[in-house]
């Protein structure tokens, strides 16, 4: 062990006047972790399903974060093709893997060019999958993995993100819980809306680094 | 001292004062943040006890802090990645570069780090010859003219986008010379074509965190441009340089704390970007660095615990004491002469850098105490300046004026019958210079304070002493 490490620790415990814990007060601490009690959770996000989608929409628009809903798997090619479309891109795009649990039959829409993979430089236009919607701030929670590169939410100047309305949930602490249901993946993304700046004359620029424009469709 | 300046607070302070071009910056500061935290803070009815709740995690964190960062360590190795612990700046400085080398590192990009900044590893980096970039767009700017960052948000908040566009002329070669970069717009996006081709060509990424989780193992970053993701994203390694008070339990801590951080810092509600980071690359993963390393910085932390100073720990670094700070909105960043300015600045300087070299810092302060009702973790500050004030007093280092003064005060007030007299004569005089006026335009020795305002003369009727005892005879 480097004496840097072991000198910062007696450092620590000389400060608090007290040697290593006892082993009562570790494993308190141990079951404090085991626990991960909540703090205080807004009282905004206690609502029912339907009207935490509503607050989803609301404070997503709020970010700057385009919407459109469609009502099944069947209406999502239709609408990246017409997102495109409308926003005067390119017929073309890099996809997520996990696009394909949204049975997204590219095939109905032949003009598109599609690469399924992890970002590259050149890249318009990704389109991944969120694992949750969080209402208290329209935020979207993206997780890393093999089938969701963690690029697609970076570099791509446009972002869409498909979403299932059943996966709305309240708070971020909500959105965490479906995370604990698995192993931690890599990189856990709350993304809420596309990316911003305020350092010149702190005039609020939208789309830095990061994507210029995000758009969820929602399905279901 | 890892180039402090701050001993020259005073004559910096002044030279600031005539600064146009930054009062007029200051001025945009202090009529934005303020306003946009005032309405986020009004649509979250439990602001106010999730402040108690962010004192009270990090104050168990640090009364277990040995422990949890066994924790912590512990799960950071067994997610893939790698822990350093470094005393001292130069040692996190050594740590990194020698992390950078064996990644044979010629481009090293950089997403905002505060801690880094205090460590001087912009310096080292420079010095060894890797090519350092900086991806937030304040510290590029502030990169490019060879400054250091004045706010520990908005880092270029001193600079113009005329002065802006005039530099990006000047560094970006092979672009018309014509072209315009009048508007903030024009400006963003040649920053972000520029950046792009670094952020893949990085071996190594720096980021800084605003949070560890002990749990998990995890570093968090919190960001607004998306620039730290790309950078811890894309290079083949990342380090993530964090001080040790940067950890929590739990991902729910973190949380609480995070509806505190937005807020108090630009006025959202969330910021754009808070990722959680585990260790590297997963096998089956399509991209994300191959190694992860984190590098503690103690840095004198360590010794402000068990200390009146202890406190200071809980500093989520939100710069929300310094947008509502009077004297920061008057001299800005700069004239604090260190890495971290503010009210927090104030307390932080002398505890990491000494108050030997940062006397005049907890002078910077009216003592009005916006700095405590704003500041989301509850953190003490007028209480801890005038700490400051204190040991810097008994150890000589006011100027010998002040300290003069000071002496002929208490040398007055500790003798009542004296005292007595002086504020009758005193009050005496103040009234027969006002030629009854009641206000006094100028006042001999104190030109400074009447620069600006009237000082309005006692009433006639005698000292609250001498009323007092009137009254007891009546
Ligand atoms: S002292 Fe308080 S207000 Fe100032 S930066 Fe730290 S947490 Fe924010």
């Amino acid at each position: 062990m480097s004496t840097a490490r072991a000198e910062i620790l007696a450092g620590i415990r000389k400060a608090l006047r007290r040697g290593p814990l006892a082993a009562a007060e570790q494993a308190a601490l141990e079951d404090r972790i085991r626990r991960h009690d909540r703090h205080i959770i807004p009282e905004r996000v206690n609502r029912s399903t339907g009207e935490l989608v509503e607050l989803f929409l609301a404070k997503a628009g709020e970010v700057a974060t385009t919407l459109e809903e469609v009502d099944d798997n069947a209406g999502v090619a239709g609408a990246i093709a017409g997102y495109l479309a409308r926003e005067n891109l390119p017929a073309r795009l890099v996809a997520a893997p996990a696009v394909r649990e949204f049975g997204v039959d590219w095939d109905t829409v032949p003009t598109l060019e599609v690469r399924t993979g992890s970002a590259n430089r050149d890249d318009g236009v990704a389109v991944t999958v969120g694992m949750a919607g969080i209402a208290e701030t329209g935020t979207l929670l993206l997780v890393s993995g093999a089938d969701t590169p963690t690029s697609l939410n970076f570099v791509p100047p446009h972002g869409i993100v498909l979403l299932r309305r059943g996966d709305i949930v309240g708070s971020w602490e909500d959105g965490w819980d479906l995370v604990r249901r698995s192993p931690l993946p890599r990189v856990v993304n709350f993304v809420t809306g596309p990316s911003r700046t305020g350092d010149i004359e702190q005039k609020i620029q939208i789309g830095v680094h990061g994507p210029v424009r995000l758009h969820v469709i929602l399905v279901g | 001292m890892q180039g402090s300046n701050s001993k020259a607070f005073p004559a910096s302070a002044r030279a600031a004062l005539d600064d146009a071009v930054l009062q007029s910056a200051l001025h945009n500061l202090k009529s934005g943040f303020p306003v946009r935290r005032a309405e986020v803070v009004a649509d979250l009815p439990e602001f106010e006890a999730l402040r108690d709740a962010g004192r009270d995690i990090k104050d168990h964190t640090l009364a277990n802090l040995d422990a949890y960062l066994e924790l912590y360590e512990e799960r950071v190795t067994a997610s893939g990645g790698q822990v350093h612990w470094a005393r001292t700046a130069a040692e996190a400085c050594d740590i990194v570069m020698r992390i950078c080398n064996d990644a044979g590192a010629r481009t090293v990009t950089k997403g905002k780090s505060m801690v880094a900044e205090e460590i001087g590893l912009n310096e080292r980096l420079d010095a060894s010859g890797i090519r350092r970039v900086e991806t937030d767009l304040g510290e590029y700017i502030v990169q490019l003219r060879g400054e250091t960052p004045s706010h520990i948000i908005v880092p270029a908040v001193h600079v113009t986008r005329q002065e802006i566009g005039a530099t990006f002329r000047e560094a970006h070669d092979g672009l018309d010379p014509d072209r315009s970069l009048d508007d903030p717009r024009a400006i963003t996006d040649e920053a972000r074509e520029r950046l792009r081709a670094d952020f893949f060509a990085a071996e190594v990424g720096i980021t800084g965190a605003n949070f560890l989780i002990a749990e998990s193992g995890s570093s968090v970053i919190v960001t607004n441009e998306g620039n730290g993701d790309l950078t811890q994203t894309l290079a083949r390694v990342h380090v993530v340089v964090a001080s040790i008070e940067k950890l929590v339990p739990t991902a729910e801590d973190a949380m609480a704390i995070l509806r505190l951080l937005a807020r108090s810092a630009t006025g959202q509600e969330a910021s754009v970007y808070t990722t959680v980071s585990t260790g590297p690359r997963r096998p089956g993963d399509p991209d994300g660095p191959e190694a992860y390393h984190v590098v503690l910085v103690d840095n004198g932390r360590s010794a402000l615990i068990g200390t009146g100073f202890q406190d200071m720990l809980r500093c989520i670094r939100c710069a929300a004491c310094m947008n509502h700070c009077p004297v920061y909105g008057a001299v800005g960043g700069h004239a604090y002469g260190w890495v971290y300015p503010g009210p927090m600045g104030a307390v932080l300087t002398p505890s990491l850098i000494g108050i030997d070299h940062s006397s005049h810092l907890p002078n910077a302060s009216t003592f009005c105490g916006r700095c405590e009702q704003v500041c989301p973790m509850r953190i003490p500050l007028t209480r801890m300046m005038r700490n400051y004030r204190a040991v810097a007093h008994e150890r000589g280092l006011g100027s010998r004026r002040a300290r003069l003064a000071l002496t002929l005060w208490v040398l007055v007030a500790s003798r009542p019958v004296l005292y007595r007299w002086a504020a009758r004569a005193g009050a005496a005089a103040l009234r027969v210079l006002a030629f009854g006026r009641g206000r006094l335009r100028r006042l001999p020795l104190a030109a400074g304070w009447t620069a600006t305002r009237d000082l309005p003369t006692p009433e006639a009727g005698g000292t609250f002493m001498s009323r007092y005892r009137r009254g007891q005879q009546r």
